[in-house]
């Protein structure tokens, strides 16, 4: 099957390759890049496991075509925060215990990201319907809605 | 007897992802054009086309088999489909392929169109709303598709273009069928143009559904008012409903009922009993026959209200 | 808030960072479906379109043609398999059964059902190439309700199977029931005569699925050795060795299961589906094989739980309950083992009821099979009782919570096997829901109500092993062998912190492949934190004593003189005699080299748990919708290790049960065919379906653990069930005894719409 070539700016560095037009980004991200931190749970758009920012926007990487990203830039888990310095997000997620099995994690640190980048200050409600396109199964979302509201709290003085 | 495709001797579910008929993705080729000549150019170029704006139906569709296509054509680069705005007679015209975000984000849409922002702000969640275009929803032809009945009340006209020129059609005339729409092989929706709303109206539309978000539409309505200059009596009105037929549908009956009554609770059960009166649902995994009339009802009297009380507002 | 009874601890009670949780915050954390070999190919596995049939022949030819395609394996490629019984920890198998679920011999018995594979160079062609083999199959007709399927004249799925009987007697004629088991005691009759009041309903659930968010997923390698490595997604990387060792008839020496992260099981990732598979798509290739369910898979094809049919009489006499007579019925789905068993032996659990006869029903249906889900026939049982208990309260007067107490188990009553229960905490559970600040605030507000409803779950025991071995840096490395679901290995560590006197962060816990350490049963029955805490436990111990022999070397002392106290081992003669851990280990090399202390336990001394939650509902009347205004769950968790992922655990219980009462089910049509094999539409609750789950922790510490540990994980999903139809039944005026109370239930019974 022919493959296209496809260059796009991912997680900040200029990345180019190969993929045939019927993979997803996610495809792309997982098995050509080994970009492995974005999750797959559905594949059609309704968990919020593949949750990445293309250009600057939350999309789920399987609703989207690699071939569509030849000059976008893209976000992914791996280009939030790094085991050194974690995001205030990633940080609170630990604190507040946010995570346990921990498969969702990724894609809702980044879709919590694109809310705090737009609205720094969401309050409880607000949250909830943001990230209600991602789903667990594990916490009943009770300690991750509160560690984005830490987060944005957290985040404040570093925005000033 | 392996191709799964083939065994349906079952009722095809009303809309949205039927995740039981399951065929591999087959390869195709990706263009992107980057004007609508050259996309028109495509279409006639004798292979089976599919057309991709935000691909939240289409790429999930190819995956599961539920469509095909040697050529999926990427509007995104075509700057015409992308933009919106209000033209100087105060149309707003929205390209096909506009990101649904986009287009609520924007507090000029908002402000003049709410009806509009009612039905793009819950397609999906946020992350289907940052591709998701109203071009996709309404050409994907879902009779639960949350911006037709919008649209609809809004009095919304589509921009037709094919390589042989343009034509205009009102928005309830795209619909054929559950996920069948009634464009030509060689055509693409250009524009959705919503025109002025009249003076001392209102428009709302909200839908049912078992969650409070991503879910589709068990029922939906969608409805606008216009009031007289006291404001006392009801000078026209427009009702759809979705999900409760195979296309979206206008409640005529209800909507002429309702010209010249005093707006208020009454004359809305009224225009509500005659709503369902169109619904021909299905009972599928997302409600019943009698669940979804019933709620054709309530959902078009709670939009009436909401009409009524933006009529007031914009008085 | 908390209640607690327990002495103070230095480590055990406090909220660390969890040691994996960096890793996967920030993305880096292996799971299954991460694995890339070198070489590395990719299978995908074709499944049957009917719910029963017969697979009359399978032709791959024209798949092995497609470019890409290097093996294709079906039933044919398995080695015959024995009829044995395999136990699994929750629940025993067939392993003749347990081959066929992977791929069909001669019949399918639900859509979804395996029947061939193929593994290529990308998963694209996999698909494509599956979806070229033949299969011819003869269309049988389906049976998928539980009653039926009981129905003497039902098609059955297995020609020779006949119920068994408690006893060895039955009817001898075939049968979709597999098993009949009957618990009694006392005199029902009698009680029923001398009641003040009997109430006797019927119940019924679907079947819902655990909905982990992480799909199956296997990788093979067929080495060159002959020995085969499996790398994936369990919860008992030990039971994924023995259940492939037993359909591939290899010794379990030649297997190595490497556990990965696992993202969330619930009881669904204890059975194998891809593993064998896999296996044989790589010794076939000579390439590592990948296989990744797709969700519709999931759904279709892995273990939701059973839909039940119960039926309950029920008595009071004054504030007593008296009598219960109950029949319940649960579809195990393709192959038998339902766990009606479980749910007719805890169903009365939180009570003390004298008189009593349960008959329960293992009944087969052309669904998938049913595995394990969180407390495994528990919810649908308390469904039954929690909603009956509420009736006869709401008859009689009484606050329901007050019955409950009257009521309550306590140490010494017999549960319905006759075990007896050591220290408890149920009644404490029912005080602490009546003094809770939900439960004193009133409930204002039209169509809105409140409901309660107690639950219980025993906690397995089971097998667990560990190492932990001193570093010279002071840190130990703690070896495990139980899959780290929600926050184990920081429950473990903690654990061995405190029986060593060391900070949380000395701790290094590491979960092992089965080459590494000695068995351990699954991650389940709410066993790790609890089993594999004994075998911490011992492990410490025989540390610390190793620690005092090494510091008698280096002190130049009498070990009788020394003990080990506050992460040290300090002379009781002389207190400047002391030396760190950290000092000892450093120096392990010249006192007789490395220090290593292990446990491993058959744990006995479990644990019971129980619950009580409290929930508020508001109700539109027109669509029937059902919102969740408040929920207050209380729980008795002998010691919180962690109470942050205690809380969680019950957090997320909580989650899974409002799902089930309220949208969650498996929508067939007549044909079998599930309709709603997506997220989409198996509504399971977002963020915006729920509010902030206040959470009450009771520490009544279990007698049976060092440290009182009980298991938390599964009793929470147990009482919601009923404590939401409670509630609605107050917010509406009208009972349902019917699972989901969906909108469309809660419209067609308030409004009369059918
Ligand atoms: C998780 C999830 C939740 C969803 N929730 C909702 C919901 O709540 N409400 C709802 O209504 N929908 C929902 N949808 C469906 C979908 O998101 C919407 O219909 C969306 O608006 C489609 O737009 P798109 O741009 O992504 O369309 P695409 O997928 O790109 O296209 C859809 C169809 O329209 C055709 N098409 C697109 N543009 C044109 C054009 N300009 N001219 C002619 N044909 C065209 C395509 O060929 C295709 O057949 C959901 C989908 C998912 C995956
Ligand atoms: S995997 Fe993309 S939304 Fe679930
Ligand atoms: S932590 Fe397991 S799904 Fe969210």
């Amino acid at each position: 099957m022919a493959r296209t070539y496809v260059q796009a700016t991912i997680n900040g560095v200029a990345t180019d390759f190969l993929c045939e037009p019927r993979q997803s980004l996610l495809e792309v991200l997982r098995d050509e890049l080994g970009l492995t931190g974005t999750k797959e749970g559905c594949n059609n758009g309704n968990c919020g496991a593949c949750s990445v920012l293309l250009n600057g926007r939350l999309v789920n990487a399987c609703c989207v075509l690699g071939v569509e990203i030849d000059g976008a830039e893209v976000t992914t888990i791996e280009g939030i925060g790094n085991p050194d310095r974690l995001h205030p997000l990633q940080q609170a997620f630990l604190e507040e215990a946010a995570l346990q099995c921990g498969v969702c994690t990724p894609g809702f640190i980044v879709s919590a990201k694109a809310l705090l980048d737009k609205e720094p200050h969401p309050d409880e409600q607000r949250v909830r319907y943001w990230l209600a396109g991602n789903l667990c199964r594990c916490t009943g979302y009770d300690k991750i809605v509160r560690a984005v509201l830490k987060a944005a709290d957290d985040m404040e003085p570093a925005r000033q | 007897m392996i191709d799964r495709a083939r065994v349906t001797a079952q009722p095809v579910a009303l809309l949205g992802p039927n995740p039981t008929l399951r065929m591999p993705v087959e390869a195709f080729d990706y263009v992107a054009p980057r004007s609508l000549a050259e996309a028109y150019a495509h279409l006639g170029n004798g292979r089976t086309s599919l057309l991709l704006a935000g691909g939240t139906d289409v790429i999930v569709q190819l995956r599961e088999g539920r469509k095909r296509c040697d050529q999926l054509i990427d509007l995104k680069h075509i700057p015409e489909l992308m933009r919106f705005g209000f033209a100087p007679d105060g149309t707003l015209e929205v390209g096909a392929a506009a990101p649904l975000a986009a287009l609520y984000e924007d507090a000029e849409v908002l402000r003049r169109v709410p009806a509009l922002v009612d039905a793009a702000s819950i397609i999906g969640g946020t992350a289907i709303q940052s591709r998701a275009s109203l071009g996709g929803n309404l050409c994907n032809a879902s009779p639960a598709a949350d911006s037709s009945a919008a649209l609809m009340v809004l009095g919304a006209r589509l921009l037709i273009g094919s390589a042989s020129g343009t034509r205009e059609l009102p928005v309830e005339e795209l619909f054929a069928g559950p996920g069948v729409n009634t464009l030509q092989p060689s055509e693409l929706l250009v524009q959705v143009r919503i025109p002025p709303q009249p003076p001392r109206s209102g428009a709302f539309y909200l839908r049912f559904i078992p969650r409070n978000e991503m879910d589709i539409a068990v029922a939906s309505a969608g409805a606008r008012l216009e009031l007289n200059a006291t404001g006392d009596r009801i000078e026209g009105a427009r009702i759809a409903l979705g999900a409760v037929g195979p296309t979206p549908l206008m409640a005529k009956a209800a909507a002429e009922a309702l010209a010249g009554e005093v707006p208020g609770e009454e004359a809305f059960a009224r225009a509500g009993e005659l709503a369902a009166g169109v619904a021909s649902p299905i009972t599928d995994m997302r409600g019943s026959v009698a669940q979804r009339k019933r709620l054709a009802s309530v959902l078009t009297v709670r939009a009436l209200r909401g009409a009524l009380q933006r009529a007031r507002e914009a008085r | 808030m908390a209640a607690t009874e327990h002495p103070s601890y230095k480590v055990i009670g406090t909220r660390p960072v969890r040691p994996d949780g960096v890793e996967k915050v920030t993305g880096k954390a292996q799971y299954g479906a991460d694995v890339r070999l070198p070489g590395m190919i990719h299978g995908k596995i074709l499944r049957s379109p009917h719910a029963h049939a017969r697979v009359l022949s399978i032709d791959t030819s024209e798949a092995e043609k497609v470019p890409g395609v290097m093996a294709v394996v079906t039933r044919a490629d398995f080695p015959v398999a024995e009829d044995v019984v395999q136990d699994l920890g929750e629940g025993a198998v067939s392993v003749k059964e347990l081959s066929d679920n992977v791929l069909a011999s001669d019949k399918v018995l639900y859509r979804g059902h395996a029947v061939a594979a193929v593994a290529a160079t990308s998963p694209h062609i996999a698909e494509e190439a599956a979806g070229r083999i033949r299969v011819e199959y003869a269309v049988l007709p389906p049976v998928l309700a539980v009653r039926d399927a009981m129905r003497e004249d039902a098609p059955l799925l297995d020609e020779q199977r006949v119920t068994k009987e408690m006893g060895g007697q039955g009817s001898g004629r075939p049968s979709n029931v597999a098993s009949h088991l009957r618990f009694a005691g006392g005199d029902v009759e009698a009680a029923f005569a001398a009641a003040d009041e009997v109430v006797e309903r019927e119940f019924t659930t679907k079947m819902v699925h655990q909905g982990y968010i992480e799909p199956q997923n296997s990788t093979a390698s067929w080495n060159a050795d002959g020995t085969l490595t499996i790398w994936t997604s369990t919860q008992g990387a030990f039971v994924v060795r023995s259940q492939v060792a037993e359909v591939l008839r290899l010794p379990v020496s030649q297997i190595r299961v490497i556990p990965m992260e696992i993202g969330g099981g619930f009881g669904g990732k204890i059975p194998i589906y891809l593993d064998p598979v896999a296996a044989l798509l790589s010794k076939k290739s000579g390439r590592p094989v990948k296989i990744v369910m797709s969700r519709t898979d999931v759904f279709e094809a892995t273990g939701p739980t059973s839909g039940s049919y119960i039926r309950m009489k029920m008595a009071r006499k004054d504030d007593r309950i008296t009598a219960v007579q109950a029949t319940l019925a649960y579809e195990a789905g393709a192959y038998p083992g339902s766990a009606v068993g479980a749910g007719a032996m805890t169903m009365l659990s939180p009570y003390n009821i004298e008189n009593f006869v349960i008959d329960a029903y293992d009944v087969c249906v052309n669904k998938p099979k049913t595995s394990a889900y969180r407390a495994p026939g528990a919810p649908a049982a308390a469904f039954a009782t929690e909603q009956m208990i509420d009736e006869l309260a709401k008859n009689a007067k009484l606050d329901p919570l007050e019955l409950r107490l009257k009521n309550s188990a306590h140490e010494g009553t017999r549960m319905v096997n006759g075990a007896v229960f050591p220290r408890i905490g149920a009644e404490e559970t029912v005080r602490a829901a009546l003094t809770s600040p939900h439960y004193r605030s009133p409930i204002e507000g039209p169509n809105r109500g409140r409901g309660v409803a107690s639950g219980f779950w025993f906690n397995a025991g089971l097998q667990s092993s560990v190492v932990a071995s001193a570093n010279s840096d002071g840190t130990v490395n703690l070896i495990e062998g139980s899959t780290d679901i929600g926050g184990t290995r920081a429950s473990l560590a903690m654990q061995l912190a405190e029986t060593l006197g060391l900070p949380f962060e000395a701790v290094r816990p590491t979960v092992a492949d089965t080459d590494s350490i000695s068995y351990n049963d699954v991650t389940g029955g709410s066993r790790v934190t609890f089993a594999s805490g004994l075998a911490v436990y011992e492990a410490g111990q025989e540390l610390r004593k190793e620690m005092v022999r090494r510091a008698a070397k280096l002190l130049g002392v009498d070990e009788a003189e020394l003990v080990y106290e506050d992460g040290g081992v300090q002379s009781t003669r002389d207190a400047t005699k002391r030396l760190r851990f950290s000092e000892i280990a450093a120096k392990a090399g010249q006192t007789g080299g490395p220090i290593a202390g292990k446990g491993a336990v058959q744990a006995r001394g479990v644990g019971a748990a129980f619950g009580t939650h409290v929930v508020d509902v508001e109700v539109d009347p027109e669509t029937g919708k059902v919102q969740i205004l408040r929920y207050t769950a209380v729980q008795d968790v002998g010691t919180a290790v962690h109470p942050s992922y205690v809380e969680g655990q019950i957090q997320g219980g909580v989650a899974q049960g409002v799902g089930w009462a309220l949208n969650e089910e498996y929508y067939y049509d007549e044909s079998g065919r599930l309709l709603n094999a997506s997220y989409l539409d198996y509504r399971m609750p977002t963020a915006l379906d729920l509010p902030l789950i206040e959470t009450v922790l009771v520490e009544v510490p279990n007698p049976g653990h060092p440290y009182g540990v009980r298991g938390v994980g599964e009793v929470p999903i147990v009482p919601p069930l009923a404590a939401v139809a409670n509630a609605i039944a107050e917010a509406t005026g009208h009972r349902f005894r019917d699972l989901p109370i969906s909108p469309r239930r809660i419209m067609e019974e308030t409004q009369g719409l059918a």
